[in-house]
């Protein structure tokens, strides 16, 4: 299991390139990348805001719990801080497994408690202002499907 | 004990953290305590329902006791992926 919390940009291909590539008893590996949206073309930057400290165990006791609900070969979970521009990757989980069900299922979960209960707080910086994301009543209850 | 704020609620308040000593039992009496302060911290926790808190680096309850407690964060829900 690997939890990284960094500024730097990483290489989402060349991240899965080498997860779990020293294993020959997986059947699937499953990864999501979350990317910085510009959905007006107004966005100038994302800044991310997290708590050091709880963001890593916080990221660390979800990614356990998905290892405790499916049989797991590995999880990475890497999360950006700091001012990212559009287009540039935030985050991105991958799980691997013996067959894709568990691998997919993992990926979901994990996504969804990253969501509501990783230490993160977005803000949107535009030309004409910033205001901080605010979090969404679906993202809560979606824990629920868990 | 160390008080932490994030997000909004710092900016609101002026300052990432603080060293606060007090006798409050729970976070709901250290949030009163506060709000008595000054007119930021009131305007910071005017609506308890769109804050989370946690304890020790553990989410936890306004209802939560202070006893032994070395850090407390308020911040708004969070908003993480």
């Amino acid at each position: 299991m690997q939890v990284r919390v960094q500024q730097d940009a990483f290489d989402a291909g060349a991240e899965l390139a080498g997860f779990a590539s020293t294993r020959t008893d997986i059947g699937a590996v499953v990864s999501f990348t979350g990317i910085v949206r510009d959905t007006r073309g107004d966005l100038q930057h994302m800044l991310i805001e997290h708590y050091p400290g709880m963001t890593e165990r916080a990221i660390a006791d979800i990614a356990k719990q998905a290892a405790t609900r499916w049989a797991l070969a590995d999880v990475l979970v890497i999360h950006r801080f700091g001012a990212l521009t559009p287009g540039a990757p935030i985050m991105m989980v991958a799980t691997a497994a013996q067959h894709r069900a568990e691998a997919f299922a993992a990926a979901d979960f994990l996504m969804d408690y990253l969501k509501s209960r990783a230490p993160f707080w977005k803000k949107e910086v535009t030309l004409s202002g910033a205001d901080w994301v605010a979090a969404k009543d679906a993202d809560e209850a979606a824990l629920k499907r868990w | 004990m160390n008080v932490m704020y994030f997000a909004w609620v710092r900016e609101r308040i002026g300052l990432p953290q603080e060293q606060i000593v007090t006798d409050a039992q729970t976070v709901a009496e250290l949030v009163a305590e506060l709000v008595a302060r000054e007119d930021r911290y009131a305007a910071a926790f005017a609506d308890i329902t769109a804050l989370r808190v946690a304890v020790d680096q553990e989410l936890a309850d306004f209802d939560a006791p202070l006893a032994g407690v070395r850090e407390v964060a308020f911040f708004p829900p969070m908003t993480g992926g």
